[in-house]
């Protein structure tokens, strides 16, 4: 009995180390007020966190003017009963009528939500899908239609889906080049960027022209290698992001002439995201190579760099990776998410339209896409 | 939850007791011998002992896997990523896995592809033993590679041992259980001549891998989410061979050795949303080598050993089996080694050695890898000294590192000095032992890290790590005669600078480069403890405690100091502050029951400690009970197990969940 005891006794004492395993628990949003409150038209912006691919960590925050408060991480406090969450790698982010679209790029969905509640109303399936325009009833998306697998060759082309907002069901597919990312409707066409990334070294150089009323492509439009993001001005210009092919070829900004398809002007200028304002082309960027990160403001009527670095009180030193740039339309305030080491939370940054810091903010993980909530046309 | 799960261990233990002993007490037995020992401190000839398990002890353990079983080690972290088939390797020392060498009958098991061993692919079937040693084998007489990494695990295959009059033996095994595992091996040994022993063994393993799972979340205590699923692409299918010759020689002995492995599997991935069953990873491999080693004291005082290896590795690795145009990778890697070690005794304590090393590596791949090669020379130098209670050794390691590519990027070139100091005292007409080192080591970054083609390397220097250690030892119950027990405890104090680490570029592409970025601080705690007692009714209990307390630190990103959700100062991923295992066996006449438990703490995936990124503890008990008994000529043992029997859902790696409970049956037939 004697021995029993002893036994007993020290398993008793090795196992007090053990502390107990609670369940999950779905984490609550978490409120910072970071400024004192502001009373435009707009009511706030949704971010999206992409999270690293395989963590299942794409969350969304939302920052609210009209009380200066941050909220961090809603999805799964309004969607509590969604299976993990928004899921695997948010790539884009926009509202259109009364729906905030989140496009996941790895868990092959977009989850559509009430843009003033970020309660979840549907979701389409389309694998690996990538961005998101609008145009009357319809959401149109590109696809890179196959798996998320870089390191691959997958020589077919992508195409872009068409889904009626109503009843967020496919309606039509359109074929177009090799992984299609930005797209931009204007009038009656779509314009698509065929970047060709999972084509390396072989990347495409085209934009795809879709005729909105017949969903067919047209023509193609030849820019040059990698193409990626696009925005359009108020002087029928089409700005196309080239990101070369990482070799010999540099990233390059050109600018399309809408009505004569030409391309009329070609900066030494490489973007990671870009946000128009205006006449101002807000463009950030890292160098894939170098990591040297630069802010430059590219007046579009003039087609002219005017500014090297908007940011004028000497954060950008503190920022390690800018992962997207959102300019409030009315202020004119701006904002930089911090991706850092794209593994751990980031940070959001608020500057005046003068380039000086406002306040910052823990986000997620690599935070990089919003969606303004309020009336700014 | 927690009170209920201690108490119903506590019940568990205590039935276990009164059971045992009510069966023994009408019972007088003549078997009476001590059992092997869990696990033993190696004393032989190394000069600080070393943790390992062996013989009956291996088998109690329900490991299927080298993996399974260095769980049982203190100071080990193995990341799992679930199921047979899956990724599985260890971490010593939270130094991280890559400076962690895995020897295979005494010659290290290379891969300058990943720089990392999947333990998972090394069956238990015939592994004789397996020990740890914290630093090095702190033995002069050895290769100069085994002076090199800051971890080290041997593999022992076992040794051919025949019954007086016997110059056979023959031992078949098969194996059932979970996850459609078949699992039927055969080995043979065949004395050749009284010098020259033979033995071949032959393994195949079929497993589906799949099991159900469950995913819950609540709020506020209520559940949100709960649904069960099933895992999949967790299928294995393997063949092993082995071939070996031993033989002895007067004051010396050589051994030859052949392996084959041919595998296919499936790779699980990362259970995300929405993406539940999109798992078409896959992966093919054939490994061969063949390896001596000879050994000798050509005249009195000096002794002489070579080795040598040749190894081929064929990987195929499909990223996509839905997709039919998928790429699909090669990777050949061929490996050369020798080498010469000397050991000559200038007096009977003082002991010098002078050790050779050359190493050829080649990457051929059908990714643009720039076709490294790479040649390795080491020399090392040695001496030891042992005076009565004392034992003392110093070691110096010079590694150098050429490789050659195909196109102008750089190639890593680089001569590296790595030293080692290693003391141990017994103090005299006590029980007490105390033991201590110092070792810096480093490891040489990878084909993988150096030349992948999506890959930006910026110059990339070797990653150092520093250890200091200091430990003590406690045969408390060295001269009892049903007792056996000691306690040893050491702590440990390891820095790793220049980490090399992957940091993704782009978005849209996964670009990576890999920088000489991260610093780390590690605090480490190891406890272990063993006692062994035999009741008067020949009961054999043995006990096996182990607790490890570890605070490893990043000190990366200095401009994440004092930053809100910064990693600066966090606990490194997957790192658990407390882990801790158990091993308790009952032997009585033939039957062997056994129970072992792993607690593995709370910890963050990532080093920003928030809650996002916490982990839950997990805590996982197997059982077995086993049987021997006689049929004619033929001795059979039959073996049950339950694993991880509370069924607790958990994961060691972030989305890839574990399997549940599972079970597994055993019948081994010696002849």
């Amino acid at each position: 009995m004697r021995t029993a005891h002893i036994f007993s006794l020290i398993l008793l004492v090795c196992l007090l180390f053990v502390s107990c395993r609670d369940e999950y628990e779905i984490l609550p949003s978490e409120k910072i007020v970071v400024s004192l409150p502001e009373y435009t038209s707009i009511d706030g912006f949704y971010l999206l966190n992409e999270g690293n691919m395989g963590m299942n960590k794409a969350t969304l925050d939302y920052y609210d003017y009209k009380t200066g408060t941050y909220r961090r991480n809603i999805f799964g406090e309004a969607n509590p009963t969604v299976i993990k969450e928004l899921g695997d790698v948010g790539n884009d982010l926009k509202i259109y009528g009364n729906k905030l679209y989140v496009v996941v790029n790895c868990s092959n969905k977009i989850d559509v939500l009430d843009a003033r509640t970020a309660v979840k109303l549907g979701q389409i399936d389309i694998l690996n899908c990538r961005y998101i325009n609008f145009h009357g009833a319809y959401a149109y998306v590109t696809s890179y239609d196959c798996p998320v697998q870089v390191n691959s060759i997958y020589e077919h082309n992508g195409y872009v889906a068409k889904i009626d907002t109503a009843t967020l069901e496919v309606v039509d597919k359109c074929y177009v080049g090799q992984q299609p990312d930005e797209l931009e409707i204007v009038g009656n066409n779509i314009y698509v960027a065929n970047s060709g990334g999972y084509h390396k070294p072989h990347y495409d150089n085209t934009i795809s022209v879709i005729d909105v009323s017949t969903f067919e492509e047209t023509h193609r439009i030849e820019i040059a290698k990698n193409c990626y993001r696009l925005r359009v001005d108020s002087y029928a210009q089409l700005w196309i992001s080239t990101r070369g092919d990482y070799n010999t070829q540099k990233p390059l900004l050109y600018c399309l002439d809408l009505a004569t398809e030409q391309v009329v002007d070609c900066l030494d200028i490489s973007v990671s995201d870009l946000c128009l304002s205006g006449d101002s082309l807000y463009i950030i960027n890292t160098d894939w190579i170098s990591g040297e990160v630069n802010y430059s403001i590219v007046d579009v009527e003039k087609r002219k760099l005017v500014s090297t670095n908007f940011i004028t009180d000497g954060t950008d030193k503190i920022i390690r990776k800018p992962y997207g740039v959102l300019v409030n339309p009315i202020t004119k305030d701006f904002y930089i998410p911090d991706a850092k080491n794209l593994l751990s939370p980031g940070t959001l940054y608020c500057f005046d339209k003068e380039g000086r810091q406002k306040w910052n903010v823990r986000t997620g993980d690599i935070p990089a896409h919003f969606a303004i909530l309020g009336e700014y046309k | 939850m927690k009170s209920r799960f201690l108490l119903l261990l506590l019940i568990c233990c205590s039935s276990i007791w009164t059971k045992a002993e009510d069966v023994t007490i009408s019972t007088l037995d003549s078997i009476q011998y001590l059992n092997e020992i869990v696990v033993t401190a190696n004393k032989f000839k190394d000069v600080i002992p070393s943790q390992s398990l062996s013989g009956e002890s291996l088998e109690r353990i329900n490991s299927l896997s080298v993996a399974d079983a260095v769980r049982y080690f203190s100071g080990i972290q193995v990341k799992d990523y679930g199921g047979i088939g899956g990724l599985k390797t260890i971490d010593v020392r939270s130094m991280g896995s890559n400076h962690t060498a895995v020897f295979y009958d005494g010659i290290q098991i290379g891969n300058m592809q990943s720089g990392q061993v999947d333990l998972g692919k090394f069956s238990l079937d015939n592994i004789e033993e397996i020990v740890l040693y914290n630093g090095q084998k702190s033995n002069i007489f050895q290769p100069a590679k085994d002076f090199g990494a800051s971890g080290t695990v041997y593999l022992q295959t076992n040794r051919p041992r025949f019954q007086k009059g016997k110059s056979y033996n023959l031992k078949g095994t098969f194996r059932i259980g979970s996850f459609s595992c078949i699992n039927p091996s055969l080995l043979y040994e065949q004395k050749l001549t009284e010098d020259i022993n033979l033995s071949a063994n032959i393994e195949y393993l079929n497993a589906s891998g799949e099991y159900k799972f469950r995913y819950r979340r609540v709020q506020n205590g209520v559940i949100k989410q709960d649904t069960t699923a099933t895992r999949k692409n967790g299928d294995v299918e393997s063949l092993r061979m082995e071939g070996n010759l031993h033989g002895w020689l007067d004051k010396g002995k050589w051994n030859v050795k052949a392996y084959y492995y041919n595998s296919e599997r499936g790779i699980p991935g990362a259970i995300v949303g929405d993406k539940w069953d999109n798992q078409y990873q896959r992966q093919w491999d054939e490994n061969f080598f063949v390896q001596g080693n000879y050994q000798k004291e050509l005249f009195s005082g000096y002794e002489l050993m070579i080795n040598a290896k040749y190894a081929n590795d064929y990987l195929k690795y499909n990223p996509d089996t839905s997709f039919r145009k998928s790429q699909i990778n090669t990777f050949s890697q061929e490996e050369l080694y020798v080498s010469l070690a000397n050991k000559y005794s200038i007096n009977p304590h003082w002991k010098v050695s002078l050790s050779a090393d050359y190493q050829k590596n080649k990457l051929d791949s059908t990714v643009n890898m720039n076709q490294p090669e790479r040649d390795m020379f080491l020399l090392s130098l040695a001496t030891s000294y042992e005076k009565k209670d004392l034992r003392a050794m110093a070691s110096l390691l010079m590694t150098h590192v050429e490789d050659n590519i195909q196109w102008n990027q750089n190639a890593f070139n680089k001569t590296v000095y790595t030293p080692g100091i290693f003391l141990y005292y017994d103090f005299p007409k006590t029980n007490l032992s105390l033991r201590a080192f110092y070792k810096k080591s480093f490891r040489m970054p990878s084909f993988n890290d150096l030349y992948y083609t999506d890959v930006v390397s910026q110059d990339l220097k070797p990653e150092y790590a520093t250890q200091y250690n200091v430990g003590a030892q406690w045969d408390f119950l060295r001269n009892k005669a049903d007792w056996q027990g000691n306690i040893s405890i050491d702590a440990y104090y390891n820095r790793v600078k220049d980490k090399i680490v992957a940091i993704p570029n782009n978005s849209s592409l996964a670009r990576w480069t890999m920088e000489n970025l991260g610093k780390v601080k590690i605090k480490g705690i190891d406890i272990s403890s063993k006692l062994t007692y035999r009741c008067p009714l020949d009961i054999i209990w043995d006990l096996h405690l182990q607790y490890t307390y570890q605070e490893a630190r990043d000190y990366s990103t200095p401009e994440d100091k004092g930053v809100d959700g910064g990693t600066w100062g966090g606990q490194i991923p997957y790192i658990p502050w407390h882990s801790g295992s158990t091993i308790l066996s009952a032997q009585y006449k033939s039957w062997n029951l056994a129970y072992s438990f792993i607690y593995v703490g709370e910890r963050y995936n990532n080093s920003a400690n928030i809650v996002d990124n916490h982990r839950q503890p997990w805590y996982t008990s197997d059982i077995s009970l086993s049987k021997n008994f006689k049929y004619q000529h033929f001795d059979f043992k039959l073996t049950g197990e339950v694993n991880n029997l509370l069924d607790q859902q958990y994961e060691v790696i972030r989305n890839y969940p574990m399997p549940g409970r599972n079970y597994r049956l055993t019948l081994r037939i010696s002849l």
